[in-house]
């Protein structure tokens, strides 16, 4: 019985460490191999398109309503201290620095990797990538290379979107409904978020998420099991690892980046 | 999926993405009043900073005309150093008075320039010694000072 239990247990180690090194062959065989996403950008061009492009109402729409939100509970704790001028340095801050990054990230997981896992997963079972292979096409470099470097193009581009729209989210709900002053709160938010310290930081963040997410969709589409099931389960994977990635990373990437001294 | 469309439709989402950059980069953070340009170095010596930190404002009149970029201690003469960069645009008097203010009640805490009315300017790399400087206000030892002068005061009130 506790011999059983052991074993289980030492299989799933075992088998997690041989996944995790998989992964990072898989991510050098990736990066190795890359010359032909770049040399025939039209490949990753229609990559940007259908994970860049396609995604843009869903981080647009959900931008603004994150930041209507953020505006209004912002108000509603600021106006307390008296301060509900500060509402433009509540939102730009939290939005350039943490929302931004890690909910786009989110989003473009669930709507855009869980895509490119479904679409690796279904050339795999179809043996669409084997039939590459015969013809002496690399399907790495052919197929998993552009959708990867799409991926990391459109993430940054997608984050700053968001921050972008959360910031007139906020100014619609907070200056336009409520009354906040228009130019205290611009000039408040010019004068607390700094361009180097908070901005290139946050953009840092997203294109650190854009690797993240667009390995782990590509890495499960290609190690996917070549089953209908095996797919499915691919895909619910992608999405749950991308999230757990995403805030773990951020954790650690905040930590580093932002020390309380500024 | 056309090609002409769908490159049109990428180049549409890079550049708005690069917009919103943009618009983070100068509308909502500091880029354009941050870098404000050629500076120069002056030095400053206080007895106390209080809350100041790097990257507050140096502002003469209310007007930001400068940054703080370093805080050190100088262990020799036991007193705070305060390295600014202010804008060449405006040079201040030497008996220019160097003053650790805060802007509202609890906000950020800056460095004020109250100008003198000498002849010749501060150059840079010039340091600023303690008897122009006057750090920052401590709450609690105004508070006890204020309460120390109460005590003092009483015993006679009821003489009056």
């Amino acid at each position: 019985m506790i011999a059983r239990i052991l074993r289980s247990m030492g299989a799933r180690t075992v088998d997690g460490i041989w996944r995790l090194g998989f992964a990072s062959r898989f991510f050098l065989a990736v990066l190795m191999r890359s010359g032909t996403s770049f040399a025939r950008f039209p490949l990753t061009i229609s990559e940007i398109f259908s994970t860049g492009v396609l995604s843009l109402i869903i981080i647009l729409v959900s931008g603004f309503f994150v930041g209507l939100v953020l505006g209004l509970q912002g108000y509603e704790t600021l106006q307390r201290y008296g301060s509900s001028d500060a509402l433009g340095i509540l939102v730009a801050l939290s939005l350039v620095r943490e929302l931004g990054p890690v909910v786009a990230g989110l989003l473009f997981a669930s709507r855009a990797g869980s895509a490119l896992t479904a679409e690796i997963g279904l050339m795999k079972t179809t043996e669409q990538l084997k039939a590459m292979d015969m013809m002496a096409v690399d399907p790495i470099a052919r197929v998993v290379a552009p959708r990867f470097w799409g991926g990391v193009i459109s993430m940054p581009l997608l984050a700053s979107l968001f921050s972008t729209m959360g910031v007139f989210g906020a100014w619609f709900i907070g200056v336009v409904f409520i009354g906040v002053d228009d130019g205290a709160f611009w000039s408040q938010m010019q004068a607390a978020v700094d361009f180097r310290y908070d901005i290139v930081n946050g953009v840092i963040k997203s294109v650190v998420f854009g690797f993240a997410v667009s390995l782990i969709a590509v890495f499960e589409g290609y190690d996917s099991a070549p089953t209908a099931e095996g797919v499915s389960r691919a895909i619910t994977r992608t999405v749950v690892n991308s999230a757990l990635t995403i805030l773990a990373l951020d954790f650690v990437l905040t930590s580093f980046m932002f020390r309380g001294n500024g | 999926m056309n090609r002409t469309v769908l490159d049109l439709w990428v180049g549409v989402f890079v550049a708005i993405g690069v917009a919103a950059v943009l618009f983070l980069a100068l509308k909502v953070g500091n880029l354009s009043s941050a870098n404000i340009g050629e500076t120069y170095r002056l030095q400053a010596n206080f007895d106390n900073i209080g809350g100041l930190k790097p990257r507050a404002p140096v502002k003469s009149s209310g007007v930001v005309v400068g940054r703080v970029t370093e805080i050190t201690f100088d262990p020799k003469l036991y007193v705070a150093v305060v390295r600014m960069d202010v804008d060449k645009r405006y040079s201040f008097p030497r008996d220019t008075i160097f003053t650790i203010l805060t802007s509202g009640l609890l906000g950020e805490q800056y460095v004020g320039l109250e100008v003198g009315g000498d002849e010749e300017v501060l150059k840079p790399g010039d340091t600023v010694n303690r008897n122009k400087t006057q750090g920052a206000v401590v709450l609690e030892k105004l508070i006890s000072q204020f309460m120390f002068n109460k005590a003092a005061e009483s015993p006679k009130a009821p003489e009056q």
